[in-house]
This record gives C-alpha cells, sequence and structure tokens, in this order.
C-alpha cells in the first residue's frame, strides 16, 4: 500500500506518522507538500497532526485552503481512505468532510497524556482490525479537542454510528472524568456517512511501539492496510512487501521546491 | 553629545565609556553607544562572572564544541553528535510571563538549530513564589502555558525539568530552559563570517520594535516600575520558528551555508559583530534592506531590536539564489542585506550614510572583565547552626504534610500542558529522575536532567554546587545512563555586591569540583546575574542540566514499583543530616543548618553500582534519594508504577526517626528488584564497596515503614496518593461562581 502524508507549514506530526507507517507499518509512504496537486497516486492520504499555519485563527482554519485540500477533497469524494489525525481532523472538520466543530478543552488547558478509548463500532475500514468494546491506550495532545455538534447531528451521528472511538476509562466506561477534554458524548472519533473518512484526536503514531509504552495505536494503521489489501486484491494485484530502508534517528527532508 | 544620564540609561560607566573611546579612536554616536552596551551587557559580556567560568572542565572524551558557541556538542557515536544549552529568561517572565518563557523557548531553540541540530527535547528549571499568592499562581499559569504554547506549536517535546517554590522567587521567578538537539556529527554549523566577499543574508521574521534592550534590561536589578519594561518583552511566533527551522535545516543539508547565528539578544548587534570576530573579518551591511515591521525605524532601533525568529546567514555568492528559494518554500523572507569584508570592522549605512563603524573584535572580545570583590555574608555563620528541634509525635501526618508540598508533590499539572511526546522518542515521561529518549534504529539512548537546590546552595554555595552535580548525575544514573556532558544555568544576584559575588565564586568551585571529580565537561551555559527586585536577592540557585548516554534503552527502569513482591534495595548510607531539609523548612520554617555532605567517592561508586545494576538487567525501579528523603522516595516509587502499590520497610538505623525518614543525605539510591536477583544486586555492591541492604519489600495497599520495632509510617497509598496528586491542582481549580 501507498500512503501519503501531508505536510502543511506547522505540521509537526508528520514524520513521527510517516516513521511509524514506514518504519513500523512496513508501508510504501510519502510527504505530499500542501502547495501542491499531484497526490502521488496514494492509497490513503493521512492529515497528521500539528499547528498548521500557526493555528492562530481556529485550529485548522486556514489549512483547508491549501492547494493539497482540493485534491484531498476530490480523493475523498472518490472514495479514498483518508485520515485525520488531531489536527488533521481539526482540519477534516473546517474542510466540511467531516461535521461538526471543536471547541477549547473544557478545563482550558492543553492537555498531553495517555488517555483510553473504546471501539465503538469495528466495521469500518480504520477500526476493522479491532473488536467492538475494545479499550485502546493512545495519548492525546491538543488545545481544541473538545467536540461539539448540535443535538440533532448528533443523534444522526450516534444512529448511523459514525462514532467510533469515545473517551473512557482503563476498563471501558464512559465518566465525565475519562472525557477528559469535554467532547459532546464523549466522542474521540468521527467517520464520515461513507465511511472512508476517519477523524480522531489520540494519535495512533505515538502508541505504535512497545518501547513507547502502548501498541494499541496499530489497531488503527492493521486495519486500514487489511482493508485496503482486501480492496486492491480483486483489480491489482497484491502490494509487495517493501524491504526496510534503514531507519535514522533524524528525519529525512521534506518535498522539493 | 553623550553625557551621564545616556550612559546611566546604557547601564555603562564612565570607565567603560572612556574604554570605548579609546578603542574606537574618537567619541561613539548614540548607535554605536547602543552596540556597546548591549555586548559588554552582564548577559552578552559575562564581565563579573568570566574570571570564574574559566575554571570549569572543559575538556572530555566525546567533547566536540566547549564553550563559546551557540551550544555544546557532544560525540554520542555512529556519525550523531548531540548539541544542547541552557538559558534564562527570568527577568521577561517576571513582566510579562507568557511571552516572557515562550520566547525563552523560542531562544534556545534557534541556539541549537543554528548549530545544525534538530531540537529534540526541551526541559524547564521552574521557580515560583509560593502558590498560596494569587500573583504568583498568575505567574506560574503564565509561564507554563508560555512553554506550553511555544514548544507544542513548534513540535519539540517537553520532557522533563524542575518546579520549586520558594518566598524568595516571589519578586523574580526564574524561567531556565535547556534544548537538546541531534545533529550529524560532519554536519555542524559555527557562527563564522568567513569568505571576504560572501553575501551576508538576513532570514525569518522582519525587525520591529520589540525587545530593545533586552538583554541591557536582564542586567539590571528590578525596581518599582516593571511595569514600564513591559515593551521591553519580545513577542513569540512559534509557527514562524518550526518554518525557520525547516528551512535552515534543509539549507544546510544542501551545503548552502558558510555561517550562521541566530538573532537572540542584541539582535542584529550581535550577529554581525560576533560572526565577523570569530572569523577574523568585517561585515559591511546597509541597514535599508533589513526586512521591517514597522516604517520610520532608526539606525539604533534596527541594530537593538530583539525581535524573535530571526537568523543571520553567510553564503557563497552563487548559492544565494537557492537559498532563497528553499526560504521561498517556506514562505520565508531571504535579503542579502551585505557582505563580508577584510577590514575586521562593522560598518553600517542608513539612507547612503555611514552610520556605524567600529572595529568588531573592540565590541566581542574587549569587553573588559571584573574581579568583583567577595566577601562572605554577615549571615552566613548564623544560618549554618542549626539547633534540631525536637521531634514531632506524630510523624505519620508529618509524612502526609511532606508529600502534599509543593516542592514534592506530584507536577502533572505542569508537564501535562506540555506536549511531551511529539517526536515518538519519549520513552520515559516527565516525572521521573531523568527523561529518556530512543533513537530512531538504535539501540542506545539519550538521557537528560536538570538539578539544583538553591536552599543547599543559600547554606553552603559550594556543597549546594557540588550536590547539584551529584544528584543530576545520580538522576542520570538511576536511568542507567553515564553522565557525558554539563550545561549550567547560574542565577545570582546583583554581582556588584560582594556577598553575592562569594556566593557566585563559591558555587562555581564547587560545580568546577564536582565536574571534574565526575570527568564531565561543561560545554557552555548561561549566567543570569541581578535578579534582585527591589533589593532583595533570590537564593543563590544554579541549575544544572547534564546529558547522559544509556548503552541499552531496553533495560531502562521504571521509576515506580513495577509489581508486589519486589524486593527493595537501598545503595547508600542514612545519616542524621537534617540541615536544608524540606522536612525542616515545611514543620518547622526552619532554613538552617549545613546542607548534606557530599563524598565524591562512595557518590561515584553508588551510582557506578547502580548502573552496573541496570546493566545487568536486574533492576525493575531505581529512584534517587532526593528533597523529602527515604520516606518520600519510596512513596514516589509507590505512585509512579503502573499500578500504585504500597510497600513495608524494616529500619534499624541507630538515629532520629525524622533524620531516618525525612533527612537528604546524598549518594543513596533505592531499587526494587525481583525476590529471586537480590542478592545478586547485593552481591554486586559488595564487590564495589558500596553498602546495600534489603529493606522490605512491595506489596499491599498501604505504605508501612518500622524504625526499631516500631511502626512509624503506616498511611493508605491511596491517601497519601491523593494528598500528593492534589496539592498543585488545588490550588489552580477554576472556581465556579
Amino acid at each position: 500500500m501507498k500512503f501519503g502524508v501531508v505536510v502543511f507549514p506547522g505540521s509537526n506530526c508528520d514524520y513521527d506518522t510517516f516513521h511509524v507507517l514506514q518504519n513500523v507499518m512496513g508501508q510504501e509512504t510519502v510527504f505530499l507538500w500542501h502547495k501542491e496537486h499531484d497526490l502521488q497516486r496514494v492509497d490513503c492520504v493521512v492529515l497528521p497532526g500539528g499547528f498548521s499555519y500557526g493555528d492562530y485563527l481556529r485550529s485548522g482554519a486556514i489549512a483547508r485552503f491549501s492547494p493539497i485540500m482540493r485534491e484531498v477533497k476530490k480523493f475523498a469524494e472518490s472514495g479514498g481512505l483518508v485520515l485525520g489525525i488531531c489536527n488533521g481532523f481539526q482540519i477534516l472538520l473546517e474542510a466540511g468532510l467531516l461535521p461538526g466543530a471543536m471547541l477549547r478543552n473544557k478545563n482550558l488547558k492543553f492537555l498531553c497524556q495517555h488517555v483510553h478509548i473504546r471501539i465503538e463500532n469495528n466495521r469500518t475500514a480504520f477500526s476493522q482490525a479491532g473488536y467492538k468494546g475494545q479499550v485502546l491506550k493512545i495519548p492525546i495532545a491538543h488545545f481544541d479537542g473538545n467536540y461539539y455538534a448540535p443535538p440533532d447531528l448528533l443523534s444522526e451521528l450516534e444512529k448511523n454510528k459514525q462514532i467510533i472511538f469515545r473517551y473512557c476509562d482503563e476498563k471501558g466506561k464512559l465518566s465525565e472524568e475519562a472525557n477528559v477534554n469535554g467532547s459532546a458524548h464523549s466522542i474521540a472519533g468521527l467517520i464520515n456517512r461513507d465511511g472512508n473518512v476517519l477523524g480522531m484526536m489520540p494519535h495512533p503514531e505515538r502508541a505504535s511501539e512497545k518501547i513507547l509504552g502502548s501498541e494499541d495505536g496499530q489497531v488503527i494503521f492493521r486495519s486500514m492496510i487489511n482493508y485496503l489489501e482486501k480492496k486492491m486484491g480483486s483489480g491489482k494485484k497484491k502490494a509487495v512487501r517493501l524491504v526496510k530502508p534503514p531507519v535514522s534517528p533524524l528525519p529525512p527532508l521534506i518535498g522539493t521546491f | 553629545m553623550i553625557d551621564e544620564k545616556i550612559l546611566a540609561d546604557h547601564n555603562l560607566t564612565r570607565e567603560e565609556y572612556d574604554l570605548i573611546v579609546n578603542l574606537i579612536g574618537r567619541e561613539p554616536n548614540l548607535t554605536e553607544l547602543g552596540i556597546f552596551s548591549v555586548m559588554w551587557s552582564e548577559h552578552c559580556g559575562y564581565k563579573s562572572s568570566r574570571v570564574y567560568l574559566k575554571r570549569f572542565p572543559t575538556r572530555g572524551k566525546y567533547l566536540i564544541q566547549g564553550p563559546g558557541e551557540n551550544a555544546g556538542v557532544m560525540d554520542i557515536g555512529g556519525g550523531l553528535a548531540v548539541v544542547f544549552k541552557i538559558e534564562s529568561h527570568n527577568h521577561p517572565s517576571y513582566i510579562e510571563p507568557y511571552q516572557g518563557a515562550a520566547t525563552g523557548v523560542g531562544g534556545i531553540l534557534r541556539d541549537i538549530f543554528t548549530m545544525g541540530a534538530r531540537p529534540v527535547a526541551v526541559l524547564d528549571s521552574l521557580r515560583f513564589g509560593p502558590l498560596d499568592e494569587p500573583k504568583n499562581r498568575a505567574i506560574m499559569d503564565g509561564v507554563v502555558s508560555g512553554i506550553s504554547g511555544y514548544g507544542n506549536s513548534f513540535g519539540v517535546p517537553t520532557v522533563g525539568g524542575e518546579v520549586y517554590f520558594h518566598d524568595c522567587y516571589a519578586q523574580n521567578p526564574l524561567v531556565n530552559v535547556c534544548c537538546v538537539g541531534l545533529a550529524q556529527k560532519d554536519k555542524l554549523f559555527l557562527a563564522r563570517a568567513r569568505g571576504v566577499g560572501n553575501a551576508v543574508i538576513y532570514v525569518g521574521a522582519r525587525t520591529g520594535r520589540d525587545g530593545i534592550h533586552g538583554a541591557t534590561m536582564a542586567s539590571a536589578e528590578f525596581g518599582e516600575e516593571t511595569e514600564h519594561k513591559r515593551p521591553n518583552v519580545q513577542v513569540g511566533d512559534p509557527f514562524k520558528e518550526k518554518l525557520l527551522l525547516e528551512a535552515c535545516l534543509e539549507a544546510m543539508a544542501r551545503d548552502l551555508i558558510v555561517g550562521i547565528q541566530d538573532m537572540g539578544a542584541a539582535g542584529l548587534t550581535c550577529s554581525t559583530t560576533e560572526m565577523a570576530a570569530k572569523a577574523g573579518t568585517g561585515m559591511e551591511i546597509n541597514l535599508d534592506l533589513v526586512p521591517q515591521r514597522e516604517a520610520g525605524m532608526n539606525p539604533y532601533e534596527i541594530m537593538l531590536s530583539e525581535s524573535q525568529e530571526r537568523m543571520l546567514i553567510v553564503a557563497e555568492p552563487d548559492k544565494v539564489d537557492e537559498l532563497k528559494r528553499i526560504f521561498s518554500k517556506w514562505d520565508l523572507e531571504a535579503v542579502v542585506i551585505g557582505q563580508v569584508t577584510d577590514d575586521e570592522r562593522l560598518k553600517a549605512y542608513f539612507h547612503g550614510q555611514l552610520v556605524i563603524d567600529i572595529p568588531v573584535k573592540a565590541v566581542v572580545d574587549l569587553c573588559p572583565a571584573y574581579r568583583r570583590p567577595a566577601r562572605t555574608p554577615a549571615f552566613q555563620r548564623k544560618i549554618t547552626r542549626l539547633r534540631l528541634p525536637e521531634m514531632p509525635s506524630d510523624l505519620n501526618q508529618v509524612f502526609l504534610q511532606l508529600l502534599a508540598s509543593p516542592n514534592i508533590s506530584d507536577k502533572e499539572w505542569v508537564f501535562r500542558q506540555y506536549d511531551h511526546m511529539v517526536q515518538v522518542n519519549t520513552m520515559v515521561l516527565p516525572g521521573a529522575d531523568a527523561a529518556v529518549l530512543r533513537l530512531k534504529g538504535l539501540k542506545k539512548g539519550l538521557a537528560m536532567t536538570l538539578d539544583g537546590n538553591s536552599l543547599y546552595t543559600f547554606l553552603n554555595p559550594r556543597r549546594g554546587g557540588q550536590i547539584a552535580v551529584a544528584e543530576a548525575c545520580r538522576n542520570l544514573s538511576c536511568a542507567g545512563a553515564t553522565p557525558i556532558g554539563v550545561t549550567n544555568c547560574l542565577n545570582f544576584g546583583n554581582p556588584e555586591k560582594p556577598e553575592i559575588m562569594w556566593q557566585f565564586k563559591q558555587a562555581v568551585e564547587g560545580i568546577a569540583e564536582a565536574c571534574r571529580r565526575f570527568e564531565i565537561p561543561v560545554t557552555g551555559g548561561n549566567v543570569s546575574f541581578y535578579n534582585e527586585t527591589e533589593g532583595k536577592a533570590i537564593y543563590p540557585t544554579p541549575v544544572l542540566g547534564i546529558i547522559g548516554l544509556v548503552p541499552d534503552t531496553s533495560q531502562v527502569p521504571a521509576a515506580g514499583f513495577r509489581g508486589a513482591g519486589d524486593a527493595i534495595i537501598l545503595l547508600g548510607e542514612n545519616k542524621e543530616e537534617l540541615g536544608g531539609s524540606e522536612y525542616l523548612r515545611l514543620v518547622f520554617s526552619e532554613e538552617k543548618g549545613q546542607p548534606p555532605v557530599l563524598n565524591f567517592d562512595l557518590e561515584k561508586r553508588v551510582q557506578e553500582c547502580c548502573r552496573q545494576a541496570i546493566r545487568s538487567g536486574l533492576v525493575r525501579t531505581a529512584h534517587d534519594l532526593s528533597e523529602g528523603g527515604l520516606a518520600v522516595a519510596l512513596a514516589e516509587c509507590s505512585f509512579k508504577g503502573p499500578r500504585r502499590i504500597g510497600f513495608e520497610v524494616k529500619l534499624n538505623d541507630q538515629l532520629r526517626t525524622d533524620a531516618l525518614l525525612f533527612g537528604e543525605s546524598q549518594s543513596r539510591i533505592i531499587l526494587a528488584t525481583r525476590k529471586e536477583n537480590a542478592r545478586k544486586i547485593l552481591a554486586l555492591a559488595r564487590k564495589m564497596k558500596v553498602k546495600a541492604r534489603i529493606i522490605g519489600r512491595t506489596g499491599g495497599r498501604n505504605m508501612v515503614i518500622w524504625h526499631r520495632k516500631k511502626k512509624v509510617i503506616d498511611q493508605p497509598v491511596d491517601l497519601g496518593y491523593r494528598a500528593w496528586k492534589n496539592s498543585i491542582p488545588d490550588y489552580f481549580k477554576i472556581k465556579k461562581t
């Protein structure tokens, strides 16, 4: 499979996501520069975390105007797989690819900590490697992760099973305390109606290696790889597993000019 | 005409002025005077400290770059180098906490990436007045938000540090920020304007009127009028800094840069003169070409502005176009403002006129150095005499009181506002003795810590300095790391007062001796004097930042107990030492006595023993003993594990129970290991001539300590945990109205 990680100015989890996809999950991965229009025929686009354009306006509000976003939108509309993590989720909301909006965390502070999220619906391209009710330990790191949607939209999301992850305690129970940022219906991750665009505030790329304390984030990446492999399996021949390139402690240069 | 008032405004003495006239052969104009005043300020010129800083050992096995560059550099093998430095931003953080702290982070990040390194971690050492004062809470809230706002957006993890509270910081908080970067050893860049005819290029943010005379401000005491100094504090833009980082690293990777320096304190002045002086060249620049944020700026303002997120680059003329393309890719300006010359002078033109013409060496290298008088303070003898108060009857209650002391209690309220995981390298999260980063693709890792105890240093500056080094090394040893290099931030009062100078001199000598004994070079750092408000100085506060190398990251032990039934081993000896302890301060309001004794040989053996035990793969938990002593260290192990777990410890030492529980004797470490491995660790300790014994075991829901068959501590883990956990957040609870 070929993954594309979009680099906006101010993205700062771009290399983290790249590293996990390429070096941990063993997938071909490329950076997609925000000023470009070419998606390089990737099978999946990831909008990584960070502070695109500094997030001086609403988080993600400027990034949606980036040239690459026009292509990402087209890609999503034609059924392509798009994952937005943290700032990527905020961008998807601002771009209208997912419904709702983000408010400041309920304690009005930036929050970086491990949280637990529960898989609410495992019949999606992003969660099929897990089981319903499974509790994942994945960190968050955001200021604006307090998901908001009007009541009728929330009931629609519930009805359509678009809520994929909810904040919970380590046993899988929902509570006000476990819902650290105050999100409506404890929403941590959300999918679009067509099931090909997921936004989530927790960072699966920060929980994909044992040495960092959790590998639960791999569930999301593995789900996507499985889904894509199955989908490709019918038409295209199966992608050959790549020989892993040597891993460097320092990230490579991003993009061209 | 330069009169006494102008000199006073520039913090220059008449003698210094005469020296300037002498050096340049005429009276300087106001802009030139401004240049000398910032470059010769305490902050940039180190005039009171330089003679003493020479005592630091600056050579070592892994050293690539010692003091004198933007940051120190150590070789960590495999073609990699670690670049690190600490800086203070105390004065600005008091005046404007958010921006003061934010730009403190911004400044030190630039120091690191200007050398070609990617910042991989930030640690901060923070000191505030007591939290029951609303103003102190406001300052702390602002500082933490500022660090968080800048570091998080830039994308560097803030992985550790320390937070302390004391009255002496109420009017003068300390914000010391340390940054660690990673570089390829053969791709390091220096601040040298080499190559006559090479282009001088200004990159990054535009120049505004902010921060003019920031360095001078940081070199004077505060009075009542600090409000007026708010405009001296710069405003940070972490987004621009992130772009600047990527653009600079890309230009460096493509070999387009000859020399580079960030514009921090003293802005364009410092970068032009220093780069030229270090290369033995000169520089000619046109101030009209400097990108400006506001109209009508004069040469004085352009040269002295401390606007953030700017860099000065020297490049070969034929590389300029490619350089510009890279900066424009990252939406940044890159403007040629001049060229390198061979006359060793800085010449600047403004509206076609020569407005600056001074020898760079005079500005950079000939700043006077003072051996200021030093005298033992009159109070010194009084404070070191301690009559131990009678022991309180209920030590079990005192134990809870200590756990809830903000100096000891949990700091999660602070560090969860920092993104401490970005870059996916943080193995050991904040709150442990040392932060540990893995290096992707490699077995080894980096450990880092900041440490300082100002009460010890107040009571005995020399020993306080020694202990700061020893404890930082001990923190690293608890992560299994070998200390390799040091940076330090020396926060003191007004050096023109002989008592302050004495504290400084003593502390520096203590640090220097300890670094020699631990065989670790000092690679640079920062001196922050004039930490006084209305004549009242802070306690002398040296903060040590030490980097360590972990040979195998898979062996890094946890800071907390990992399970029930583990044997708890104490390395080192308990002594009756209560001087300078958090216990005496908190319970008896006594800040007296001698801080604990430090025996270097013993300390080194204990640390080596700890490292070897860890490297033999036997250690599950390791934690050093510091503030609050043995009882608090054990409690912290209870709280910090994956699951909170109690312990039962039995002690028979012949000393006062309070000293045994809460005394802060040095050279002690707690290890926990599976029961069956305990004897192997004891044997190892015996071999290394380190006292070690099994003092108890983990398990249960209570924290229990026996002393000579008497149960002296028995508290439920959960109760202690709540006292420890909620202390700081409770001060900041949002009150519902």
